[in-house]
């Protein structure tokens, strides 16, 4: 193979007219494109030597087809010479520096040799010179006489958009063009130029290079009627006056009317370049569409430089909707049967798979795992159908390439967007499934951010060796269960992965052998530990302890509190009443319970041992064996979550409406005490801010004592609570605002004040200050809001969902910003950190070196861990 | 045989390790017996473990760096008003205070400072409240009231002899401030009574100059608005409303070296570009750490590293690193792009190709990660 060329660097410069005319193909001279026949006129917008577009044709210039050739430039003569808009700034800066008899740049040698000097280390540097040059300009522009010629300088005016009067003269281009020839290039290289390849007058142009028909194509509509693209438009415009202009200036037309034309002329094409110069009408399309023209092709997001040359399209990619299936590993992904037939992997045919592709080939397209192309070493590629199949089947030679179709265990990256970290593209592999949706395990939702309310991922089929191994190696879940933000795992079990394993392991469940095989189905095993006991009627029993610790690799020891913890004022640790201390020896569950601190994604201190002390593969496997064991855990002990879940009992409701009622009387009390000015101000607050933020108080507690009357009702057989101290899903103040209340409604952290003059609603007095007035929600979702207090939550609500909306747009843009600012560091050999100008940006990654996702191996945690193991003493 | 302690030392201390890791040992083994074996066992695994550690040569750590930052942006509020640890201060908190970081604004929206106190200053509530009222600025408000006598025409101040006592100002000093602001003379009807004319005998112009005589600093330091002390563990710490480090650093009883301001330009400025570094480190870990985020450090590190690397803060973005990058095609890619190629070619620029967005625009591989490694097969 050989390697391939790399492009070394990219000069950028002004192009002179000669240079623009040596480049031309063709001079264009009359603004038609087409003739009655539909065929391109020669020397006219279309020329065939520009470049073909349409099908059949083939280019005049290079002979290649449409796709191949590129397009080629040709150019127009302008009768007069016209400002480049672009450089309106340059010129007029350059202008008031300059000498208008001698053209000089107004500096004594001395001084340009210093700046000079300074422009040229700034350069060295990596600096920009922008300051440099701008104080040229400035002192260049003070002397009222040259200092080389002596003669008197003029005020020079700016009028936008282009115009440069000077002693109430404008200046003509020509002019313009005059002055700046005579430059010499020592001075050009003063004002930041450089002469070589940007000389000043190049920024009028005398030549104007029309581009290739290929970035400019004319599209056939149904009705057989050509439409120009905006930019032969605008070609059209410019050919037309430059034609007038040269006519009325050969008969010899008013001055007048020759300047009125120079004039149209430099509207055109500076319409032609960029069509939002302000002060300039925009150019518009005869339905009144300003036109698109250059400098609207290169901005913006959907612009050529962020939306085609940084955004590139793709083959070899699906896309679908998500869904999930726990029987898979997280190393997986579901593929659809129908992607998998059309989506390939090359094979390049030698002596040992010769035999194996074969048969491939001779599926055919239509039966999986078939082939849909074959590529012979001549490059020739055959489209595989069931009528050719057997005949390339027979034909094929070492050498060939064919296209297989996906299957079980080929590698794929899956993505889903925002692609906001590197765990948004894994590597997976592929099982071919029935139905139309992707399928993943719930356990790598967390990386993706994905939920299955109708997601969508995209799936990337790598196309080369070299690209397989990468993903393999880099990419593949398993690899990116810690995350590098904080070196902690970032896949772990979400909602009925906890559920199912708090289920389980919670207290002394005992299941009996049915419920045990069960439990085990999907996992490899060999044998069951001893049964921990006999039940009364004399069968053995296991515990789910038990049953749970065959998914723990052996040799993990650890202990630490569950998610679950009721925060004792002293923790009993081991002694834990509540079963909520977690201690684990030797991969034994010994007391506690799983939950969200154990396996959960983000804080799963389970997995985090097990992946830093065993490694990713182990990692990956318990990881799969925890979640189909934690899926039979829930199916088992059967859980369901209704309206009913969420009844307490009437004295529950009557305590709740006492507390309600006493708050909304203390708040009353409040009220009447600020009517009376007997209120004491808290320090640093005013009357006011003080009475609201008592009144908060009141309010905030009385919801929190409502929520812990109806804790006291909702126990562990609730589903809400098992979900909310498991940590699968919700909290207690979610379940208490549904059977409980709701709770104080709140815009910008403050009671609802908005709405009319001195009152929220008409339903209440003017400068009502209760409770009710403003917000709070006494209700319990469950019990149904009132109109007044629906309409609060919605106004609270919706402080949400603005909130979200603007956070998302922010927080994008600040990473787009982050990224393109750092993008380009990596660690070198030598352990330093540079950006591309050389700059060292940090002598040691990080001050030592560490990579944060590994870091763990680096901390003092780990070191004690290391002398407990060595010298053989218990773990704490 | 066990090790001496002496030993031990030693040996810890000739390990590759990082500090922590070297504390770590030495309070592991100090207490008990090791014997040579041990050691070394412990040591290589120690050892090797620190290595695994190591970040590889050729990772891309700048694009980690900016995705863990700009990851958890996504979960952060937006509530920009939030009181963070005085109830009486109002600081910006979350995405905007990130975002101002990274931006590196001159002066952030709501600037504070977090003022130690020397010795027996920080322990002694009196002493700490002097040196809050001796920094906080002073207007008339603070000492007395003010009103207008519309049947004399002129501006009546009546100060409160017990509160100009405790913040340790003169009348005599009073009137000589106003006097000097307000280039008029100042009237003395009795010893706690100001009384200041308008030139012209307008209602208008008497209003003004009330505004204008509110809005007058007497003592303290102009821009520090308020001053609130708090008792933190067993000393007192000043917070302040505004932020003018380098003249509340000169205050008597205010420890320089712990005093701190939220305002990162102001730090750059008064203590210097390394300093500006730290702060920009703890400004951005503890806004992420106040939303419940954990991002590691290093990410944060670097972040700082490359806003301060030329000496001077450095935006994130278009007017500081983006908008400076030595490659025009990244530079043109990212904002702003006609302008940057008009200027690219006056100045015939040359775009070497190093970086990642450059690469991509060409469409070839990029220099980075695996993309670095060149690997030729031996034939
Ligand atoms: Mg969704
Ligand atoms: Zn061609
Ligand atoms: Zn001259
Ligand atoms: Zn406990």
């Amino acid at each position: 193979m050989t390697v391939p060329k790399r492009i070394g660097k990219i000069s950028f410069g002004l192009i002179s007219p000669q240079e623009f005319r040596r480049m031309s193909v063709v001079k264009i001279i009359t603004a038609d494109t087409y003739d009655d026949d539909g065929f391109p006129i020669e020397m006219g917008l279309m020329d065939p030597r520009l470049g073909v577009i349409d099908p059949g044709l083939r280019c005049r210039t290079c002979g290649g087809r449409p796709g191949e050739c590129p397009g080629h430039f040709g150019h127009i003569d302008l009768i007069a010479p016209v400002i480049h808009v672009g450089f309106a700034k340059l010129i007029r800066k350059a202008l008031r520096a300059i000498c208008r008899e001698c053209s000089r740049l107004m500096l004594l040698e001395n001084d340009k040799r210093m700046y000079l000097e300074q422009i040229k280390t700034l350069i060295e540097l990596g600096q920009p010179i922008d300051d440099v040059v701008n104080k040229v300009f400035s002192e260049a522009r003070k002397p009222k006489k040259c200092p080389y010629c002596g003669a008197s300088q003029k005020d020079i005016k700016f009028e936008r958009p282009l115009s440069y009067i000077e002693d109430g003269h404008k200046l003509t281009p020509s002019d313009i063009r005059d002055r700046f020839e005579k430059i010499p290039d020592d001075d050009v290289k003063v004002m930041g130029m450089n002469p070589d390849s940007a000389r000043p007058e190049w920024t009028i142009l005398m030549v104007l290079p029309v581009p290739p028909v290929t970035m400019r194509p004319s599209i056939t509509l149904e009705s057989g009627q050509r439409s120009e693209d905006d930019l032969t438009h605008k070609l059209v415009d410019i050919i037309r006056i430059n034609q007038r202009f040269q006519e009325n200036r050969e008969a010899g037309a008013p001055q007048l009317i020759i300047e009125d034309l120079w004039e149209l002329l430099q509207y055109h094409i500076t319409t032609f370049l960029d069509n939002t110069v302000s002060g300039v009408p925009p150019a518009r399309h005869r339905s009144g569409r300003p036109l698109k023209t250059l400098s609207q092709r290169l901005k913006g997001k959907e612009g050529r430089f962020r939306g085609s040359l940084s955004g590139k399209r793709v083959n070899f990619s699906a896309r679908t909707v998500i869904s999930p299936d726990p029987n898979l590993s997280i190393n997986e992904v579901g593929v659809p049967m129908e992607i998998a037939m059309e989506l390939s992997v090359p094979l390049v045919v030698n002596s040992r798979n010769m035999d194996a592709l074969r048969n491939f080939v001779r599926h055919g397209s239509e039966a999986h795992p078939g082939v849909n192309y074959v590529t012979r070493s001549d490059g020739r590629r055959v489209k595989i159908t069931s009528r050719n199949c057997e005949e390339v089947a027979d034909m094929l030679e070492i050498g060939w390439k064919i296209d297989r179709q996906l299957m079980d265990g080929d590698i794929v990256l899956f993505n889903r967007q925002p692609s906001l970290h590197r765990m948004s593209i894994m590597a997976h592999k592929v099982v071919v499934m029935p139905y139309k949706t992707f399928r993943l395990n719930p356990a790598v939702c967390p990386p993706y951010n994905a939920d299955f309310d109708g997601d969508e991922m995209n799936l990337h089929v790598p196309q080369t060796e070299e690209a397989r191994a990468e993903a393999q190696i880099l990419m593949r879940v398993q690899e990116n269960i810690l995350s590098p933000r904080f070196g902690g795992p970032i896949i772990g079990g979400i909602h009925d992965y906890v559920t199912g394993s708090f289920l389980l392991t919670h207290g002394e469940r005992r299941v009996n052998r049915r419920e045990v095989m069960e439990l085990l189905k999907k996992l490899p095993v060999s044998d069951l530990p001893p049964p921990k006991g006999v039940d009364e009627e004399g069968r053995p029993y296991w515990t789910g302890k038990q049953v749970f610790s065959h998914v723990i690799p052996e040799g993990i020891n650890l202990s630490f509190r569950a998610d679950f913890c009721m925060n004792c004022d002293q923790c009993k640790e081991e002694e834990c009443e509540h079963d909520a201390y977690v201690v684990i020896r030797d991969g034994e569950l010994l007391k506690g319970t799983i939950d969200a601190a154990a396996i959960g994604a983000f804080k799963g201190k389970l997995t985090d041992r097990v992946i830093k002390e065993l490694g990713p593969s182990v990692a990956a496997e318990f990881m799969d064996s925890m979640t189909r064991m934690a899926i039979r855990g829930i199916m088992l002990a059967g859980f369901s979550f209704g309206i009913d879940d969420e009844d307490i009992p009437r004295e529950a409701d009557n305590q709740i409406q006492d507390v309600v009622k006493t708050a909304r009387e203390d708040v009353q009390k409040l009220i009447e005490a600020y009517d009376a000015g007997e209120l004491e101000p808290l320090p640093g607050r005013t009357l006011d801010e003080t009475l609201e933020m008592r009144i908060m108080q009141t309010l905030g507690k009385a919801r929190d004592n409502t929520g812990s009357i109806a804790g006291r009702y909702l126990g562990l057989d609730n589903s809400g609570v098992v979900m909310a101290v498991s940590g699968a899903r919700g909290s207690m103040l979610n379940l208490t605002q549904m059977a409980a209340c709701v709770g104080q409604q709140s815009v910008r952290g403050e009671r609802i004040h908005r709405g009319y003059e001195g009152r929220t609603l008409p339903h209440f007095r003017n400068g009502d200050l209760s409770s009710e007035a403003h917000g709070f929600v006494q209700s319990s979702y469950k019990h149904g809001l009132s109109p007044t207090e629906f309409f609060f939550h919605a106004v609270g609500g919706r402080e949400g969902l603005v909130d979200t909306a603007i956070r998302t747009s922010q927080s994008g843009y600040l990473q787009r910003r982050l990224i393109n600012a750092l993008q380009d560091l990596e660690v070198n050999y030598d352990g330093t950190v540079k950006e591309t100008r050389g700059i060292i940006v940090q002598f040691k990654y990080g001050e030592d070196g560490v990579d944060a996702s590994r870091r763990d191996y680096a901390g003092p945690e780990n070191v004690h861990r290391i002398v407990q193991k060595v010298l053989g003493k218990e773990s704490s | 045989m066990s090790l001496s302690h002496k030993d031990l030392l030693k040996r810890i201390d000739e390990l590759p390790l990082l500090q922590n890791m070297k504390d770590a040992l030495h309070d592991d083994l100090a207490e008990v017996e090791v014997t040579d074996e041990e050691f070394e066992a412990i040591a290589r695994q120690v050892v090797e473990d620190f290595d695994r550690a190591q970040v590889v040569p050729c990772e891309a750590v700048g694009v980690v760096a900016a995705q863990s930052i700009g990851e958890p942006g996504t979960q952060m509020t937006m509530r920009t008003f939030h009181y963070a640890g005085v109830a009486e201060i109002n600081v910006t908190l979350g995405l905007p205070r990130l975002i101002e970081i990274v931006d590196a604004r001159k002066i952030p929206s709501t600037p504070t400072m977090t003022v130690r106190l020397d010795g027996e200053y920080a322990r002694d509530r009196d002493l700490a409240r002097e040196v809050a009222w001796s920094i906080e600025s002073i207007n008339i408000l603070h000492l007395g009231s003010i009103a207008t006598d519309l049947a004399e025409m002129n501006v009546l101040i009546e100060l409160n002899e017990e509160v100009m006592a405790q913040r340790k100002i003169s009348v005599e000093e009073v009137a000589e401030r106003l006097s000097d602001v307000t280039k008029l003379a100042v009237g003395r009807p009795d010893d706690y009574t100001l009384t200041l004319t308008p030139k012209e005998p307008s209602y208008r112009d008497l209003l003004q100059l009330v505004e204008k005589i509110k809005n007058i600093s007497l003592k303290g330091v102009e821009g520090i608005k308020r001053v609130v002390i708090r008792k933190e563990g067993d000393e007192y710490v000043l917070y302040t409303v505004g932020s003018v480090l380098k003249e509340v650093i000169e205050f008597e009883g205010v420890d320089p070296a712990r005093t701190k301001t939220n305002n990162i330009t102001e730090i750059a400025e008064v203590l210097g570009i390394e300093a500006a570094r730290n702060s920009i480190i703890n400004e951005a870990n503890d806004t992420l750490r106040e939303q419940g985020l954990t991002v590691d450090v290093r990410h944060i590190m670097l972040v700082a590293d490359m806003m301060t690397c030329d000496g001077e803060i450095k935006q994130i973005g278009r007017h500081g690193i983006s908008g400076e990058k030595v490659s025009v095609l990244a530079r043109a890619a990212f904002e702003v792009t006609v302008s940057h190629i008009l200027d690219a070619a006056i100045r015939g620029d040359v775009d070497y190709l190093k970086g990642v967005t450059e690469n991509v625009i060409v469409g070839q591989p990029i220099k980075l990660g695996t993309g670095h490694v060149q690997l030729v097969a031996k034939r």
